[in-house]
């Protein structure tokens, strides 16, 4: 099944220009300059602390950069049409089919359009059975297939993935990781986090490696596993702790 | 004592009319009081909880302070805003019901208020990215925080109702405690224990006693509820 898309201004590719951010004086990212193009899938690597969940929420428009500049195509500097999956998603104090149409609600599609939309995230997703159930209440990996599944009735052109899997089993990682792929089949960017070396490889088109608050790698992923640049990055493909 | 404890069930068991009217009167003002303190505290403390303004710090301490605002203090307050000196002395409101909706009003508001703001800071900070994400704004996630935050919140609002049904003095000075008009269960227990007459205050007071039993278990159980069903 593949996603209708109404015909929104497209927002990709995304520029950022020596972008920042530092937190009470302390630069925590820096000099980031980099293009998003669409259709792509980014993997962003790099060391705990390296930078990678901030600049996801740089990139996002969770947080505004303190130095340098973010631009969609469209000019505005923070897009509509984006989603994000995060490292630990928050679900509503709702049932599982609830908390896919609060998205909805807010871009204030109607009742009926957004239950059809709603049971067909649910479908896609593997989560029909669950529908009526708290979202709290479900396992790690349904509450992680569940914030995909949020993320997709969103209708995004580009979603950022927060280490998804960071929390789950191998099973449940490949399930979630080929539900990441579909999102690419139909055309939406990706742009995800991980420091697992594995799924970087099996994902990745591009890849972006952070070293403590700088983007030191952007290389496309055969490149990037065929032979690094840096010292820091072979040394984190070699799985040498790297700070 | 016996006896004041026999009369006390035979007016329960034979519903007497007056005891009845207290009833009555006690839970309409205080349920108007509660649901007055909600419709204003629940939007107040969440404003307050998400805004950022000079002087927050010192709104937020005065709140919490009167919390503990003494009844008499309260009722005070509204007496002289009704006296037909005050402000608001041309309503005629003095020695109404609606008087004294209003002291439990002020009495209660503080706790909505303050309980609200907390728990919903709380959510905030929990929500606000993934909100912001799904496309709420600060304002648009109030009602989402309220509904989220419930569970507290209803324990919060049977803590205020708890304490506007209890209290004597804001109802005593601002309804004057006249029969079959503004007396309730609580002014009701003060007089006839002066009285002498226990019968009819050991009834009130049983009755009160299982108001408050019956409120906790509701606030326990709605608990236990969503710790089961909501997660
Ligand atoms: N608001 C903030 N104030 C101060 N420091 C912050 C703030 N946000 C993030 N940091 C710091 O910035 C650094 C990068 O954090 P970030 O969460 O992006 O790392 P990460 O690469 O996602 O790590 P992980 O793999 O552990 O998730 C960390 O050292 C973190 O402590
Ligand atoms: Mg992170």
């Amino acid at each position: 099944m593949t996603a209708i898309y109404e015909p929104a201004p497209a927002i990709l590719p995304l520029t950022l220009e020596n972008m920042g951010y530092s937190a009470g004086g302390v630069p925590l990212l820096s000099g980031v300059t980099l293009r998003i193009p669409a259709g792509r899938r980014l993997i962003v690597m790099g060391a705990n602390g390296a930078g990678k969940s901030l600049f996801l929420r740089l990139c996002h428009g969770l947080i505004d950069p303190t130095a340098g500049r973010r631009l969609w195509a469209t000019g505005a500097a923070r897009a509509e049409a984006q989603a994000m999956v995060f490292q630990r998603p928050v679900l509503l104090r709702r049932t599982a089919a609830a908390n896919l149409e609060y998205p909805l609600a807010l871009k204030g599609i109607p009742p009926h359009p957004r239950r059809e939309s709603v049971e067909r995230a649910m479908a896609r997703f593997g989560l029909s059975a669950l529908a009526d159930r708290p979202a709290r209440l479900l396992s790690g990996g349904e509450q992680q297939r569940l914030a995909l599944a949020r993320a997709w009735v969103m209708r995004p052109q580009i979603l950022f993935l927060d280490e998804p899997t960071s929390a789950l089993d191998p099973s449940a990682t490949r399930m979630i990781e080929e539900m990441v792929m579909q999102f690419s089949d139909d055309g939406i960017t990706l742009v995800m986090s991980t420091h697992n070396l594995g799924q970087a490889r099996r994902l990745a088109q591009d890849v972006a490696f952070l070293h403590r608050g700088q983007l030191l790698e952007h290389q496309t992923a055969e490149t990037f596993f065929a032979g690094p640049q840096t010292p820091e990055a072979r040394a984190f493909l070699a799985g040498d702790l790297v700070w | 004592m016996d006896g004041a404890l026999g009369i006390a069930l035979g007016l329960i068991a034979s519903g007497d009319p007056a005891l009845m009217q207290i009833i009555m009167l006690s839970l309409r003002v205080t349920l108007a009081a509660v649901a007055i303190a909600c419709a204003i505290g629940l939007p107040l403390g969440a404003a307050l909880a998400l805004s950022r303004f000079p002087g927050r710090g010192a709104v937020i301490v005065v709140f919490n302070a009167l919390m503990g605002l003494p009844p008499g203090v309260a009722g005070l307050l509204v007496y002289l805003l009704l006296s037909r000196s005050g402000p608001l002395g041309g309503l005629a409101l003095l020695f109404t019901p609606t008087a004294m909706i209003l002291a439990q009003t002020v009495l209660i508001l503080p706790i909505v208020v303050s309980l609200t703001r907390s728990v919903v800071e709380d959510l905030w900070a929990e929500y606000r990215e993934q909100l912001l994400s799904l496309g709420a704004g600060r304002w648009r996630a109030v009602p989402t925080l309220l509904w989220d935050g419930r569970v507290s919140l209803l324990t919060g609002v049977l803590a205020g109702f708890g304490r506007a049904s209890a209290e004597v003095g804001a109802v005593l000075i601002v309804g004057g405690n006249i029969a079959g008009h503004t007396r309730t269960m609580t002014t009701a227990i003060t007089l006839e224990t002066s009285r002498g007459n226990l019968g009819l205050a050991v009834a009130l007071g049983i009755i009160l006693l299982a108001l408050t039993l019956m409120l906790n278990a509701a606030a326990w159980g709605a608990g236990q509820w969503a710790r089961e069903r909501l997660g």
